[in-house]
């Protein structure tokens, strides 16, 4: 290498750019953090340094968890995620261990209808399926988005898992089979549980997915009963034109919590999954 | 042949007899049994509403009531509408803009990344924050950033020589598509550049060398040998992003409803707000299928660059 290494040189090309990332990308958690914790006096006055806190206080957070339905929104959503994320993960490798695994007519389709079905962005299709969900009587009910969340979760953990299963070698399936086994006691018993990074992986994403999603909680969820955090922030939080930003901050930032702490838990799955190339962003 | 083919287990098992353990045993068979479960449901709820979603586009439809066929009346409709070519063009602007930022933000990111240097994990995983956390709540977060009478950012700007009180971000129709721009590349860059930076860590260090040897600066190292082996990963990253741009709903309806004057109203929130704001199903369908040409272009060429299969 030509190219020296001194600390000005150091500083310039690696902790002023990675700086510049950092700040940008956490100031508006900052921002959320410092917000919920002022009282309104200090929100709403302009000759107050805004940038940092002077009086702490946690009352829009007790305001937030005694006023609204804050918990049971979170108490929605996690039994959402939670729930769409299993159905999504059997169905997902109920799909993907023939595609990987088996030789049959008609794969190559399927695989490609697959990762079609997992382009297809929900805007195209929430017009009729909330005529759909409405025919079937589900508006109003947790199960309206118990079903339809899996509708792009499927497509997805069987897309990641299916790039995962041919990464698995074959040799211990060949062996259980030549001992008799059958397909579907090899898969279970053998394969299966070879592929739990896999799982790990593809269920975490699911569930940040089914987290994120607004577009059909929006049309299906109406009554405050049945909301999940980011319909019920938006709906109920933002009164008219009055903003009650302290509550809405803290609202934002006690939903993003669960996302985040799993996913600091598992981001070594997390990146892999990401970067295996099967992730929409 | 491969291990796995038919005749190799054959010989394990006794013949001639077709019990059904054997038949389920058939790799056709069992295949097709185990994906009827999932293909059936996404036929049902996807498949359905995609053709359930065009007929509708064909019919007069006010929620509520029952349909009748226009054939392609709310087609003509739209065609005639300028606000729907307002839409095509903001969602166009929208997606070129706010994807060209990520890719060459994210490709930045991606390179500044690519060092040794403590905590690398950790920044890794801060960086990555804006885009798990849930669309709807940083959304809101940003919503107060740009606040009319409270913005921190126009706070900042007074500081450095801005005239007060700073400009209106939502207020102002090009500044709510800057705004809108900026929130989708804060979220989405991220994403492109922890997936360049694992592209970059694949570049055989070799070239690199070879390529220093051989007298190259470091714009040409960059230029004839780390873009051209990442171009398959750009290219994948971007056309994800495309399409979930292009078709994005959550962050406008969010921060400005389409608003001000439909300055960044999307075909999603467009479609949205005449299907479930005006209670026109129909038309909205035809909205929302306005998106179908260019979406499945895109959708066929990722489709075919992912094959597995």
């Amino acid at each position: 290498m030509v190219t020296g290494h001194g600390p000005v040189e150091r500083v310039v090309r690696l902790w002023l750019p990675v700086g510049f990332f950092l700040v940008l990308a956490l100031f508006p958690f900052y921002w959320m953090a410092i917000t919920s914790l002022k009282p309104n006096s200090e929100l709403y006055n302009r000759r107050v340094m805004p940038l940092i806190l002077h009086h702490p206080t946690l009352k829009h957070y007790i305001d937030l968890l005694t006023q609204t339905s804050f918990l049971t929104w979170t108490w929605n959503t996690m039994l959402v995620a939670v729930v769409s994320t299993a159905i999504s993960l059997v169905l997902g490798v109920m799909l993907a261990y023939p595609l990987a695994r088996m030789r049959f007519a008609g794969a190559g389709l399927i695989a490609m209808t697959v990762a079609a079905i997992y382009l297809v962005p929900q805007p195209l299709l929430f017009i009729p399926l909330a005529d759909v969900i409405n025919r079937l009587g589900l508006g109003n009910t947790l199960t309206a988005v118990i079903l339809t969340y899996p509708t792009m979760l499927v497509p997805f953990c069987a897309w990641l898992l299916l790039g995962y299963f041919k990464t698995v070698p074959m040799e211990l399936e060949e062996a259980a089979r030549i001992d008799g086994a059958s397909r579907l006691q090899t898969m279970r018993r053998i394969f299966l549980p070879l592929c739990t990074p896999g799982f790990i992986s593809a269920g975490i994403f699911a569930f940040t997915l089914s987290q994120n999603e607004f577009l059909y909680a929006l049309i299906f969820l109406t009554k405050s009963s049945v909301r999940t955090v980011p319909v019920g922030v938006i709906a109920e939080l933002i009164r008219g034109d009055v903003f009650y930003w302290g509550q809405l901050m803290a609202g934002a930032l006690l939903g993003s919590i669960p996302v985040a702490l799993i996913y600091s838990f598992f981001v070594e799955h997390y990146v892999a999954g990401l970067t295996s190339g099967s992730v929409k962003g | 042949m491969t291990l796995r083919s038919e005749p190799v287990f054959a010989f394990a098992r006794p013949r001639g007899r077709v019990s059904i353990g054997s038949w389920l045993d058939r790799q056709s068979v069992f295949s097709w049994l185990m994906m009827a479960p999932p293909l059936l449901f996404l036929a049902a709820l996807v498949g359905y509403p995609f053709c359930y979603g065009i007929l509708l586009s064909l019919q007069y439809r006010p929620v509520a009531h029952p349909g009748t066929f226009v054939g392609l009346k709310n087609f003509a409709t739209n065609f005639h509408d300028p606000i729907f070519w307002r839409v095509a063009l903001n969602t166009f602007v929208y997606t070129a803009v706010a994807t060209l930022l990520k890719m060459v933000g994210g490709l930045a990111l991606a390179l500044a990344m690519n060092q040794q240097f403590p905590l690398k994990n950790l920044v890794r995983a801060l960086l990555l924050l804006p885009f798990i956390v849930p669309t709807v709540l940083s959304t809101v977060a940003w919503m107060w950033i740009l606040d009319p009478a409270f913005s921190v950012l126009n706070w900042l700007l007074v500081l450095v020589g801005v005239p007060k009180p700073g400009p209106s971000w939502l207020g102002n129709p090009l500044l709510a598509m800057v705004s809108i721009i900026a929130i989708n590349t804060w979220r989405g860059l991220p994403f492109y550049g922890i997936t360049l930076l694992a592209g970059l860590q694949t570049v055989p260090p070799e070239l690199y060398e070879a390529a220093t040897i051989d007298g190259a600066s470091g714009w040409q190292r960059f230029r004839y040998v780390t873009l051209p082996l990442l171009q398959p990963i750009i290219l994948i990253v971007t056309l994800f992003s495309v399409i979930f741009t292009f078709a994005d709903f959550q962050l406008v309806y969010v921060l400005t409803h389409g608003g001000p004057q439909n300055a960044t109203q999307l075909f999603a929130t467009y479609a949205f707000d005449i299907a479930m704001g005006a209670g026109q199903l129909g038309l909205g369908a035809s909205v929302a299928l306005a998106m179908l040409p260019a979406l499945a272009l895109l959708i066929v060429a990722l489709t075919i660059y992912l094959r597995r299969g």
